[in-house]
């Protein structure tokens, strides 16, 4: 054991005399764990709130029976099932206002429902008797508490008539959610004796006779696989994050491979003395493998604070995006688990030993007495080049593969996996082949020289050039899709938001005492009602617009596709404008029919255009408005639209909430909607951006390190050219020539990259992952904008060496050629 | 996880007949809270007289109750089997009862059929008010999800037959019919059964001399088979005391065509509390001394982390009876919230024959 | 002390084969200062890479004390070179990240036969008194060298061996170092085997064997 320290003492001084190489390497594996951490947490923590949601949404994970007709059936189905041996457990669910907010009501019977179905058993033990004996409990979650200002065993009312349960705080409830008893549910809602959904659960009574059997027609089986389940829904979501965090730890892991890839080249004649004097092979091997964990396991645990800051930085707008593109709520706390501390130091452990596997192999295989002289990298370069180039280019042809024949986020995702680490390989070829290139074309002797030693030069950079390359493709790609996006949300925008001015009234009968009011006024154009509803389409629920026959919509509604009249035909009735994710989903075009149920019977639509509908994660259609409020006479009339001259807005505005006491939610001009829907689209893409910056960071990091640690081992190199007549200052420019067009050749490279990148997101992973694809657009200066962040990178990672070699003391080089290495 | 385990049994042997719900055990436990105490229920007194039909029917004023078959099989081969069919009742909140939902009975289904290499079983849970389960007097029916025990008319009150009864679960079903031409009989004394020194004690009657014919499906395959079934009518507010940690109850067909019910109510301090009726061929049902009783286990088996007692010497000198009693399947474990032991055993000694081992808290 | 019996060694590449060794037989006693001479390419190195265990013969024997050193395992090998051997090279070998005083104790701690009175010794006969928190490269070549004899024998060793220490020596230094060497040897007792192709410092030692075709003259 002391022979163990002794020589893990001896192969840590190197650290000591060699700091800097010590920061690169704690560096890199800093932070690729805070990064990639950082992304889990994220991950985890949307997770944790989708589980706490499905706990009680049991719809989503279970399998159900509904009534496709009715929002309600009578409850002895449910007996009539369980009868006959299925295994259903009731739901009752409706929205309800509790001091003008809405929550979701939700009735279950504790007793029935399958343990499947909760991802926590929502009614504890203990509770049972008081949950379904009068007066039961109302679980909420802390934020609905919070939302209705109350506490804990308050009784609120519904509507001012019926009072609800006790409250009872249930942390892992998801918010917004009132659970209770059926029983109580029933009278809360005055439904008695009717229920929403059944659960059917997975234990099974022998063999179930058929559904048709006990119920007739009546209900509907909706296998569990619907694509409502809001974790299905943000999974892309979610995969774009990873993605982003994987590639970070990837870059990161670039900058612990070279350092420590670095490090055993230094570290060689000590090795080798070590073995002459009588250490074993597999005891140096241990050694250096505990002082590799030792190192990754504190760097991981600072990576992992890191990661934390990162990830509580991000959650806010994490949140937002998800809400505002999925509707889903997570809290704004985060809260980590210990599995997540332990796969953060796991990732770092494990990936510091992946980034030394080749440094150990080649100690594994070393003569103790061979020349203690580095590796000769030179007569290698060639053979690895063409291995390189070789598994470059299987890479890109995978990835045409992919492009071809893919047809699934995953796919997506692979594709622009493949592309990317095949430019990466492909990297060194290419700039080998420019620079061989450059040395032909060149005369005179230095320039030549250059060239050359740039070539030399190569292997022990292009790591970093890889990680640079990768990041400036990607920030091209990501920049690329999320201007085009903004340029055709904020153009969709101003279609989609053709009205003046909105009113949400807040009953029928203000609705109608506006509408009057409104219709004595002289400076309101027109008023476009417009009307609501919800079916379910393959279990799945779907929006439903009513539109006005209105000019408005004739010149900016933004239609994708349309046939000939296409308003005219909407006018007739029987005809939908479907968005495109609709569209998509059930692989609708223009000239087919979307049959659906109604509550006036079913109603065949002929499609007569698709538009866009970027961010709902609801499918939607759009049909005239007297034709839905025919089949759906339920439908509130409580919204409507104004056109108003833009001088007179805010008169009539501020005429309007004076008149009727109308608060923002119900009243609000087109400024403000168009304000508020550009703020949580710019929140969505705002991780992405932030990534995207650190990854760029640690890009820049891993160019800095790479040099600093090429920067001793070039002294024999450059000590030549000094000895024959460059002076020092001379010496620095040429190397920061050298880099500078280097990295330069790389940046160009990464453009092109970056633009392939881009395409790959907004035509395959943008359309499978939220359902509408985007016009592609380039945006040069914010190119040329990248390409000048990454040359001030390189700059400033060249510059410290370089300065370094300027003031360098000609000792130091007379040196080179005393010394022995 | 022994914690678990203590809490379920406690549960089980406080007076509680197993209330689980779904998979978890956790709700099993929070019934096991209820048991404590017994105030609003009705009490129960010696010197009640029983009365059928009106007896057949639940009696929500008591806390506990439940309807239990258990039947001997054997099909044209000479292959042994057991049955079992139970339908336990346990109200949440004392009287009045209260309409729909609100009601506070809540019920459990236990089905089961032994056979030598295999012991199948399955549970169920519903709430009262809602016709997903309960008792009807008359015509008499118990159900709870798609099981039924039901009279076939015309039944006879005073011999509660013919009955049909079936159950099912994942890998069994059966469809059994219940035949007696004897008289239904009350145990302890005239139906009033005590189970400690201390006062605990249940309104307790059988059926002890049913015929049964039917089906049994294993894996979907029938199997008809005939035999003897016993049918155990029996409610309370507390049956048990708080230090009494489990029991071991017989039924037992003798060849000559007596029946005999005997239990042991273990208690910690090893002073167990033993009971028993001898029932003649005859319908005279005679209450055992509890000194005439001696219960041996002789061999035992271990089941997950479970010792049970599976064979027993039973020996009551006054009759003249030694018997050892040996199980058709030592695993016949019921795997419910409420775990226990329940099998078919056959006996041989002084007298031979077949019969029915329930076993709890262990 | 040392006996090598009818040693062999052949080198294969795809092309042809080498046969470097051709059944060396050597005896050195406890004690004896031995140099090994020979042409370039004679196998001088390679006689003492396969002494040191370094390297792996294609037949014949290697005894250190009672030990054959050829069929022991890389561990085992590893055992008897911080116990039994010390090794110094041409071009010193020194760790540069420790210290001179470390470096002198390199070998003796892996062994864990640091004594510190014969440390001490080293150090004044060495003349290393002044230096001992300096670091190699901030050391002359002699100096250095002079480090490294001091670990090799730091470890009190059966055997001393050394390829060419004194090549990277001006003449000087080299008999400086070599005289050096030669009186610790004769005062620790060990046997020591010197290649070098210097017949003038060949001259200073015990005996000289001379290397040719593969056997030893």
């Amino acid at each position: 054991m002391s022979r163990a320290l002794w020589i893990l003492a001896v192969l840590m001084s190197h650290w000591r005399r060699h700091p800097m190489q010590f920061a690169t390497l704690v560096t890199g594996l800093i932070a690729a764990t805070a990064l990639w951490s950082g992304v889990q947490a994220l991950n985890q923590q949307a997770r944790a709130s989708y589980d706490r949601a499905a706990a009680i949404f049991g719809g989503t994970r279970t399998a159900t029976l509904i009534d496709p007709a009715h929002a309600v059936f009578p409850q002895q189905l449910f007996v009539d099932l369980r009868r006959a041996g299925w295994p259903v457990s009731p739901v009752l669910e409706d929205r309800v206002q509790i001091g003008g907010r809405s929550f979701r009501l939700l009735g279950i019977d504790p007793v029935t429902l399958p343990p499947e179905a909760a991802a926590i058993s929502t009614v504890g033990p203990r509770q049972l008797a008081a949950f379904i004996a009068p007066p039961g409990r109302t679980l909420v979650a802390p934020e609905t508490l919070q939302d209705l200002g109350l506490r804990d065993g308050a009784t609120p009312q519904l509507n001012d008539t019926v009072t609800l349960p006790p409250l009872q705080l249930e942390p892992r409830l998801a918010p917004g959610v009132l659970v209770m008893d059926i029983g109580m549910a029933q009278r809360a809602l005055n439904k008695p004796n009717e229920i929403s959904r059944l659960l059917v659960g997975q234990q099974t009574q022998g063999m179930r006779p058929p559904l048709e059997s006990i119920t007739g027609s009546t209900l509907q089986l909706v296998q569990p696989d619907a694509e409502s389940d809001l974790a299905r829904l943000t999974d892309s979501f979610h995969l774009n994050l990873t993605a982003f965090g994987l590639l970070s730890f990837l870059v990161g892991l670039f900058i612990v491979n070279s350092a420590v890839g670095l490090a055993f080249e230094q570290r060689l004649p000590t090795i080798r003395t070590l073995r002459a004097c009588g250490a074993s092979l597999r005891m140096l091997t241990a050694v250096l493998i505990a002082e590799l964990v030792a190192i990754s396991l504190a760097a991981g645990l600072l990576g992992l604070i890191g990661g934390y800051l990162i990830a509580a930085a991000l959650l806010p707008d994490v949140a937002a995006s998800l809400r505002g593109l999925y509707g889903a709520r997570i809290p704004g706390q985060l809260a980590l688990d210990p599995q997540w501390w332990l796969s953060g130091l796991a990732m770092s452990t494990l990936g510091a030993l992946a980034a030394a596997a080749s440094s150990f192999v080649k100690m594994a295989r070393l003569p103790v007495l061979a020349a203690a002289m580095p590796a000769a990298w030179h007569e290698t370069q060639q053979r690895w080049l063409r291995l390189q180039g070789g598994l470059a280019m299987s890479m890109i042809f995978t990835a045409a593969g992919m492009a071809w024949f893919g047809d699934s986020l995953m796919s997506g995702f692979a594709l622009l996996a493949t592309l990317l680490l095949g430019a990466a390989l492909a990297l060194p070829v290419v700039l080998d082949a420019t620079l061989d290139m450059g040395a032909r074309w060149s005369r005179g002797p230095l320039i030549n020289w250059s060239w050359a030693d740039s070539r030399q030069q190569l292997p022990g950079l292009s790591l970093a050039l890889m990680a640079l390359l990768l990041a400036l493709a990607v920030n091209v790609g990501v920049g690329t899709m999320v201007s085009s996006f903004s340029t055709t949300f904020l153009r969709w925008l101003d279609g989609r938001l053709a009205a003046d001015v909105y009113i949400s009234a807040t009953t029928d009968a203000q609705a109608s005492a506006i509408k009057a009011w409104l219709a004595q006024r002289h400076d309101i154009d027109a008023v476009l009602p417009s009307g609501r509803a919800e079916v379910q389409i393959d279990g799945a629920p779907v929006e439903i617009l009513g539109l006005a026959d209105h000019a408005t919509y004739r010149d900016r509604w933004p239609l994708l596709q349309a046939t000939a009249n296409v308003w005219d035909k909407l006018r007739d009735g029987d005809a939908a404008l479907v968005s495109e994710q609709l569209a998509r989903r059930l692989k609708l075009d223009v000239g087919g029919r979307l049959p659906i149920l109604t509550p006036a019977g079913p109603w065949s639509l002929g499609i007569v255009g698709v538009y866009a509908d970027y961010g709902n994660p609801k499918g939607q259609f759009a049909v005239n408005v007297d034709a839905m409020f025919e089949h759906f006479p339920e439908a509130l009339r409580t919204r409507f639209g104004l056109r108003v001259a833009p001088a007179h807005i805010d008169t009539v505005v501020n005429a309007l909430r004076r008149q009727f006491d109308l608060d923002s939610r119900q009243l609000a001009d087109q400024a403000t909607v168009k304000t508020e829907s550009k703020r949580i689209f710019n929140r969505t893409f705002a991780v992405t951006t932030a990534l995207n910056a650190f990854t760029l960071g640690v890009a820049g990091i891993a160019l800095l390190t790479s040099l600093l640690t090429l920067g001793n081992a070039r002294l024999p190199q450059l000590a030549p050219l000094w000895a024959i007549g460059l002076t020092r200052r001379r010496l620095a420019a040429i190397e920061l020539a050298k880099t500078m067009a280097v990295a330069l050749v790389t940046a160009l490279l990464a453009l092109p990259l970056g633009l392939v990148v881009a395409w790959c997101l907004i035509a395959v992973v943008n359309v499978k992952a939220f359902g509408w694809r985007l016009p592609f657009q380039m945006f040069p200066l914010q190119m040329l904008t990248l390409l000048g962040v990454a040359m001030v990178a390189a700059l400033c990672a060249t510059l410290l060496p370089v300065l370094k070699l300027a003031r360098m003391q000609p000792a130091k080089l007379i040196r080179i050629f005393a010394d022995e290495r | 996880m022994s914690a678990d385990r203590r809490l379920t049994r406690r549960a089980f042997t406080s007076g509680l007949t197993s209330f689980g719900l779904g998979a978890s055990s956790a709700f099993a436990q929070g019934f096991a809270g209820l048991g404590g105490e017994a105030t609003g229920f009705a009490p129960v007194v010696p010197g009640r007289q029983l009365v059928f039909p009106a007896d057949f029917g639940a009696h929500p004023a008591f806390r506990i109750e439940w309807w239990y078959v258990t039947a001997n099989l054997r099909d044209a081969n000479g292959t042994d089997y057991g049955a079992q069919w139970t339908l336990f009742r346990q109200a949440t909140a004392p009287p009045p009862q209260q309409e729909g939902w609100a009601n506070q009975q809540i019920w459990m289904g236990h089905a089961a059929v032994t056979s030598a290499a295999t012991h199948r079983f399955a549970e169920t849970f519903a709430r009262g008010g809602i016709g997903q389960a309960g008792v009807h007097i008359q015509p008499f029916h118990a159900w709870i999800d798609s099981w039924d025990m039901a009279a076939i008319a015309p039944m006879n009150d005073a011999t509660l037959a013919p009955l049909q009864l079936s159950a099912r679960g994942t890998d069994f079903s059966y469809a059994l019919r219940l035949d007696a031409t004897q008289p239904l009989v009350l145990q302890g004394d005239g139906g009033y059964s005590k189970k400690s020194e201390r006062g605990q004690a249940s309104y307790y009657f059988s059926q002890p001399y049913f015929s049964a014919s039917g089906t049994l499906a294993l894996d979907g395959k029938p199997i008809a088979v005939t035999g003897h079934a016993w049918m155990d009518r029996e409610w309370s507010s507390q049956p048990l005391a708080s230090d009494q940690t489990g029991w071991d109850w017989f039924s037992l067909h003798l060849a000559s065509g007596d029946k005999v019910m005997l239990f042991r109510l273990r208690h910690a301090d090893g002073q167990h509390y033993f009971a028993g009726n001898w029932i003649g061929r005859d319908g005279k049902s005679v209450q055992l001394a509890p000194s005439a009783i001696v219960m041996t286990p002789t061999a035992s088996t271990t089941i997950g982390n479970r010792k049970l007692p599976t064979q027993w010497r039973i020996a009551m000198a006054e009759r003249g009876l030694t018997i050892d009693c040996t199980p058709l399947n030592a695993q016949s474990w019921m795997g419910t919230s409420f775990p226990y032991w329940e099998g078919p055993i056959t006996f041989h000694g002084s007298h031979s024959g077949v019969g029915y081992l329930e076993m709890t808290g262990y | 002390m040392l006996n090598v019996v009818n040693l062999s060694k052949t080198y294969r590449s795809a092309q042809d084969e080498v046969s470097v060794l051709r059944g060396v037989d050597l005896r050195i006693a406890a004690g004896e200062s031995v140099a090994l001479t020979g042409e370039s390419g004679s196998g001088k190195s390679t006689l003492l890479h396969l002494i040191a265990g370094l390297d792996d013969a294609d037949g014949g024997e290697v005894w250190i004390a009672t030990t054959q050193v050829l069929g022991l395992s890389d561990a085992a090998r590893a055992t008897l070179r911080r116990q039994q051997l010390g090794l110094i090279f041409q071009q010193f070998n020194l760790v540069p990240s420790l210290s001179v005083a470390d470096n002198l104790a390199l070998q003796a701690r892996l062994a864990d036969r640091h004594d510190p009175a014969w440390q001490a010794e080293l150090v004044e006969r060495l003349g290393l008194g002044e230096m001992m928190k300096r670091y190699p490269e901030q050391l002359s070549g002699g100096q250095q060298q002079r480090v490294a004899i001091g670990r090799a024998l730091a470890v009190k060793p059966a055997l001393l061996l050394a390829d060419e220490p004194t090549g990277n020596l001006d003449e000087a230094t080299a008999d400086d170092v070599l005289h050096l060497t030669r009186d610790l040897v004769a005062r620790s007792g060990c046997a020591f085997l010197m290649v070098t192709h210097s017949a003038r410092l060949a001259a200073m030692l015990d005996r000289q064997v001379h290397l040719h075709a593969g056997r030893i003259a």
